[in-house]
């Protein structure tokens, strides 16, 4: 009986794992889905070739959610055309809105990120917006209705790991939406200590995907997630401070 | 001529969106369309004509991060 | 308790967090674990600041003391800030029970005209001050908010920052204040327990709980850089009030991240030098508990010591907690320039030490006295 859950938008799930499905083959999805235990999987909007080619939704099981991306947007007005074009084929309303106009580090604009932050969740989509670890910029997502925030870690495929640590942990201490951590996780060890920072779930893309055995690591970072998930919530043990003073400091006191 | 997802198509002129769609052999539940940057409605292919100055775009979903 | 005419209903979003959550708060339900969780903690919640104002905290003064003077030093660098007040007015309209300018005290009762406020003000800035707090008892007839407005305007021609600690106003007329020179507005809210405020404060427009507990969130709407928070330790459970008054500084700062907070810890002091007679009295030990906690709850935020309290308290406190010290006090009406007053003290002094002897010391204790950071360009 799970009383953990993930909660975003009104929505509840019992996994804190969302998986990416870019630069998979097809027929690994699926395994790579079930494996990871992920209810919450990205999906891209593109243009569609004709003949009548294998469809992604065929391979991704029932039940999970999907969570279109915005990504190839360049500004909010993009961004936001890509957001409705993806709720018209009738998948939810869950929208992850990525704008990038830096084509060397694909770093996100958080400021056109706001906007259409604003414009969506004014449409009533559950708006999960992909950001630079800016705490002001964190607030005015906030302030324009997106129900989570998710923070990257690294620039995206880096596999690098927690970069900017001491930014998301601001964010996880300051604001009171869950902060997902999106981006440049490279290994589960290091979702295993985005979970135990207090991260509300992990997204990861490039890590499994490019992985030998896909399916295992998947798991593999399944694993990691929950033990970090239930390692935070047990309050880890305490971690002494050794340095004191030589002298004490309330010795001046008279009662 | 009408341009579908950035290419002239001289063959989509006069044909319904759903006509052009069964054509190129597009799986309607699939995808979704946009007629001249608006989107245009499931309930609309079958009425909407395409014209030779329209710009249709047809999308779905693929592997994405 | 209700709002009187004209007295501006911002809502209570921020008070009825504060005060349910203070409900809610038994200081004797923490024990010495939630305080060692509290002390290890790297950031403080709500629930660390409440164990650590609990009865159990006060066997670990010492931690307690270390912890705030690493944040002090994080945060402050080793500055302490100097100001001295300037009451300009002891008419009040208040009768509230425990202070020295209650309506129904039979004391000697003044205003400093223009003329006067410009002659104190310029003997205050000759001592080096840079920053002033202007006080006035409470009535819009003798000290209305022109009146107040004129003393920043003069204030302005010899300080650099301007705070007042006068009666709650609405937002336009804090934004007016804004504008004649003032940067930062206090309003201790005396006790956050509304049955006990309504038995000390028992006529006068200050009655109306809500309106001064709302003070501060209509001071930064009205575009003051800075609010000051308070509470008189000793009216009701100080531990309570400390962490209502923490609370209440700690929500307004999540809703207006720009604005300045700043605490103060006025004390009512004990008449019988007994710790065991009354254990809601505030004896050095729990004012330094609280000050300290004040310090670890909001690292950030410039903590205050009065002259209600003696030098070595203050001397001590400035190094471990507290960043900011008046110097050069007198609380009567216009004694800076004359050497009598002419109206009489809000209380009594214990730490008389002029402006020199105050910066001296600091600088002796290897810190930084700190006149002024601000200027206006």
């Amino acid at each position: 009986m799970n009383n953990d859950k993930l909660v975003l938008g009104g929505h509840e799930f019992d996994s804190r794992f969302i998986l990416g499905s870019g630069k998979y083959s097809l027929e690994l999805i699926k395994a790579a889905v079930e494996n990871a235990g992920a209810q919450i999987i990205t999906l891209a909007l593109r243009r569609a070739n004709s003949g009548g080619a294998a469809n992604i939704l065929d391979y991704i099981p029932e039940g999970v959610t999907l969570l279109p991306n915005t990504s190839g947007a360049r500004n909010a007005d993009e961004a936001v055309r890509i957001a409705r074009l993806s709720r018209e084929l009738g998948c939810g309303d869950f929208v992850k809105i990525e704008v990038v106009r830096d084509s060397k580090y694909l770093l996100p604009d958080n400021y056109e990120t706001i906007k259409a932050t604003e414009i969506l969740a004014k449409e009533g989509f559950v708006v999960l917006p992909y950001m630079y670890p800016d705490l002001n910029a964190a607030r005015d997502l906030v302030n324009a209705g997106a129900a989570a925030v998710m923070p990257l870690a690294a620039p995206i495929g880096t596999n690098k790991g927690l970069c900017t640590k001491d930014f998301i942990q601001i964010l996880i201490d300051e604001i009171d939406l869950p902060i997902i951590v999106d981006a440049g996780i490279g290994r589960p060890s290091q979702a295993c200590e985005a979970m135990e920072m207090g991260a509300a779930a992990v997204m990861a893309n490039t890590a499994i995907a490019s992985a030998g055995d896909i399916p295992a690591m998947a798991e593999a970072f399944r694993k990691a997630i929950e033990a970090g998930r239930t390692a935070y919530l047990s309050k880890p043990g305490r971690v002494r401070d050794t340095a004191s003073a030589s002298s004490p400091l309330t010795g001046f006191i008279h009662d | 001529m009408a341009k579908i997802n950035g290419k002239t198509v001289p063959e989509a002129d006069g044909m319904s969106v759903s006509g052009y769609i069964a054509s190129a052999g597009y799986v309607s539940g699939r995808i979704a369309v946009e007629y001249n940057e608006a989107i245009l409605p499931r309930e609309d292919y079958d009425k909407t004509i395409i014209a030779s100055s329209d710009n249709v775009e047809i999308v779905e979903f693929m592997g994405g991060g | 308790m209700k709002y009187l005419p004209g007295m501006e209903n911002i809502g209570s979003e921020i008070q009825d967090k504060v005060i349910s959550a203070m409900k809610e708060y038994d200081p004797s339900a923490y024990t010495a674990e939630d305080v060692k969780a509290a002390l290890e903690a790297e950031v403080c919640t709500p629930e660390h600041y409440k164990a650590l104002l609990s009865p159990a905290a006060e066997d670990f003064l010492e931690e307690i003391a270390q912890k705030a003077m690493n944040e002090r030093f994080k945060h402050f660098g080793n500055s302490v800030y100097m100001f001295t007040p300037l009451y300009i007015s002891n008419y009040c309209e208040n009768q509230c029970v425990y202070c020295g300018f209650n309506c129904r005290n039979q004391i000697h009762r003044a205003k400093l005209n223009y003329e006067e406020i410009e002659k104190e003000m310029s003997e205050i800035a000759k001592t080096g001050l840079q920053e002033v707090l202007i006080l006035t008892g409470e009535t819009r007839v003798y000290s209305d908010v022109e009146y107040i407005g004129e003393a920043c305007k003069i204030a302005r021609k010899y300080f650099k920052i301007v705070g007042l600690e006068i009666y709650p106003v609405n937002s336009d007329e804090y934004k007016y204040l804004h504008e004649c020179g003032a940067d930062f507005v206090t309003v201790f809210q005396e006790t956050y327990n509304s049955d006990k405020y309504e038995k000390l404060h028992l006529a006068g427009c200050k009655r109306v709980f809500p309106y001064r507990i709302n003070a501060q969130e209509r001071a930064i709407m009205g575009g003051m850089r800075g609010v000051g928070f308070g509470a008189l330790l000793g009216l009701d459970d100080f531990r309570t009030d400390a962490f209502a008054t923490g609370l209440h500084a700690h929500l307004l700062q999540k809703k207006y991240p720009h604005a300045e907070i700043a605490v103060s810890c006025p004390r009512l002091r004990p008449t019988i030098a007994n710790s065991k007679i009354n254990p809601r009295d505030v004896h050095e030990k729990q004012l330094l508990q609280i000050v300290c906690a004040y310090r670890i709850f909001l690292p950030y935020a410039s903590i205050t010591i009065s002259t209600r309290e003696c030098s070595r308290f203050r001397d001590n406190i400035i190094k471990i907690a507290a960043t900011k010290i008046s110097a050069g006090v007198n609380v009567g009406i216009g004694g800076h320039s004359d050497s009598e007053d002419k109206g009489d003290e809000q209380f009594e002094i214990s730490d008389p030490r002029s402006v020199d002897e105050i910066f001296a010391a600091i600088t002796d204790m290897g810190l930084q006295p700190v006149m002024s950071e601000y200027i206006y360009v």
